[in-house]
């Protein structure tokens, strides 16, 4: 079957300064795909890439040939620091928001003002639909977001370091959920925390100025130093945790 | 109250309540908006710098306010192409803009031959002294804002809380901000003969911190601005009739004290 997408040879960055070279990948349906690199290693990069933020330098994004709308098919969760805390906005709105990613043709008023009711009430947040954006927790933000991105039935979902938003008691919940959400959709999930992920996601991309592919979840120490990855994996019995060694 | 209605009768002052009720929307409105998106020094920059247009206008014997939107549009314009294509810091490019405008407006004033009797109204504002032409233009203005925010407030509001997304979603973001700053050079200009120059920044953000207080509402915002800009506006508007002080001031210093008051209250009661 055809990747949703495949990327070719890309090379992307900003101000005519590429931050990736030459990156391969493809993503298929029902993929859960990790993303893992150090800071400024071109992860957030790849996602904009992907996003259509940032036009290519070169190589080339191809899109399977059902996501080749105006509005793409994906859902986008971004990092939390990236969010506006202090903007006048309710929870509704913000979950409503996301009908921006559908395509004209399907919209009906009614049709996403029932959508967005139903994710409301699916992710546990509907009693907090007119509260505004700054009162909220970090698990119900992240929960907010969610419906966003969900909103407009995305076929990849993609997820900007949402570890962010909560401490790591709420962690589990989250990728419980994405698991859930995996036997509809793609799942591309950034973070600079391996040990967390890698027993959640299905497949490992390490991005550091390019992008190695691992096809499995299990990533040893030796392959992470040969992929050029600065990331430590230190293992304190059965859970993983995982330092970010300082950038140089 | 009778001294109140009395004063209707007064052509200046008709006039005078038309333009506080055309401010108090347009200025509610759009400063809304400018203190959700963070823009207000963007703002501040754009409004000094007009007064270069009205220097412009007063040397070449031209309608000031025609010389404020020219340089208002203008440094609008040369802001976002300093920061974008030029890359200056922003909040450098902003302060370039301003004081340039203003230099070049002392520049142009100082050469202009005799007296300029209307400068004060222009840096300080007169409400008292707004023309029909003027009530006029700004009843245009506030009749395509309202509905330029009625048509289009779901994008407006997405772009302003998450641009990145609706650039991801295909929005024209650029061509809306394009349109919203312009529409901010506009109720700038528009307004700079009810507080003026030195003042018009307080009337797109005081009514909106007021507003701020009871209200995390992007909609609810827009209105409760107006609303307060409006009470400001023509109380102030009473204030400097009866103790015959400045009208710009006496608005600014209204607004303030609701400002505080509702603070206080909130504070003390909430």
């Amino acid at each position: 079957m055809d990747a949703l997408i495949k990327i070719e040879n890309l090379s992307v960055g900003y101000d005519k300064q590429p931050v990736l070279h030459n990156v391969n990948l493809e993503i298929f349906e029902n993929d859960f795909l990790g993303v893992i690199g150090p800071n400024g290693g071109g992860k957030t990069t790849l996602l904009k890439a992907i996003l259509g933020l940032l036009k290519p330098m070169k190589g080339k994004i191809i899109f399977r040939e059902d996501m080749r709308m105006k509005k793409k098919p994906i859902g986008y969760l971004p990092q939390v620091k990236h969010i506006d805390k202090n903007f006048p906005i309710t929870v509704y709105e913000v979950v409503r928001s996301g009908s921006l990613m559908k395509n004209p043709k399907k919209i009906k008023t009614r049709e996403v003002k029932q959508k967005v009711e139903w994710l409301l009430t699916e992710m546990g947040v509907s009693d907090i639909r007119d509260k505004a954006i700054g009162e909220l927790s970090g698990g119900q933000m992240q929960r907010v977001f969610l419906c966003r991105a969900l909103l407009s039935d995305p076929k990849i979902l993609i997820l900007d370091e949402p570890d962010t938003f909560v401490d790591n008691r709420f962690e589990g919940e989250l990728y419980e959920r994405l698991k859930m959400l995996n036997q509809e959709m793609a799942i591309v999930l950034v973070s600079h925390d391996v040990g967390t992920i890698s027993s959640y996601v299905k497949t490992i991309a390490c991005v550091n100025d390019s992008l190695h592919y691992h096809p499995d979840n299990i990533i040893t120490q030796d392959q992470l130093d040969s992929y050029n990855c600065p990331i430590k994996i230190i293992t304190h019995g059965e859970i993983p945790h995982t330092v970010l060694k300082r950038h140089e | 109250m009778s001294n109140l209605i009395e004063l209707f009768a007064y052509d200046f002052f008709v006039k005078a309540f038309l333009a506080a009720v055309f401010a108090s929307i347009s200025c509610g409105i759009i400063g809304g908006y400018i203190v959700s998106r963070r823009i207000v020094f963007v703002s501040g920059g754009i409004t000094h710098a007009s007064f270069g247009g009205i220097g412009l206008a007063f040397l070449l014997g031209f309608n000031p306010l025609l010389g404020a939107v020219l340089f208002a549009v203008m440094s609008a314009l040369g802001i976002q192409f300093f920061t974008k294509v030029a890359h200056v810091r922003e909040d450098s490019s902003i302060a370039i803009w301003w004081s340039l405008g203003m230099a070049l407006g002392i520049i142009f004033v100082f050469l202009t031959p005799g007296y300029t009797p209307n400068l004060m109204s222009y840096l300080f504002g007169n409400i008292l002294t707004v023309t029909i032409s003027e009530l006029v233009w700004m009843f245009i203005l506030n009749v395509v804002i309202i509905l330029f925010f009625a048509f289009y407030f779901r994008k407006i509001l997405y772009i302003a809380f998450d641009e990145e997304f609706a650039r991801a979603a295909g929005l024209p973001v650029a061509l809306f901000n394009y349109l919203t700053i312009t529409l901010i050079a506009l109720t700038v200009v528009l307004n700079i003969r009810v507080v003026g120059i030195i003042l018009i920044l307080s009337l797109l953000t005081i009514p909106q911190a007021t507003a701020n207080l009871f209200t995390k509402d992007f909609r609810k915002m827009l209105v409760l601005s107006s609303v307060f800009a409006f009470i400001g506006t023509i109380s102030g508007l009473f204030f400097s009739y009866y103790l015959d002080i400045p009208s710009g001031a006496a608005i600014i210093f209204t607004l303030v004290i609701i400002f505080a008051l509702l603070r206080l209250y909130k504070h003390f009661f909430k």
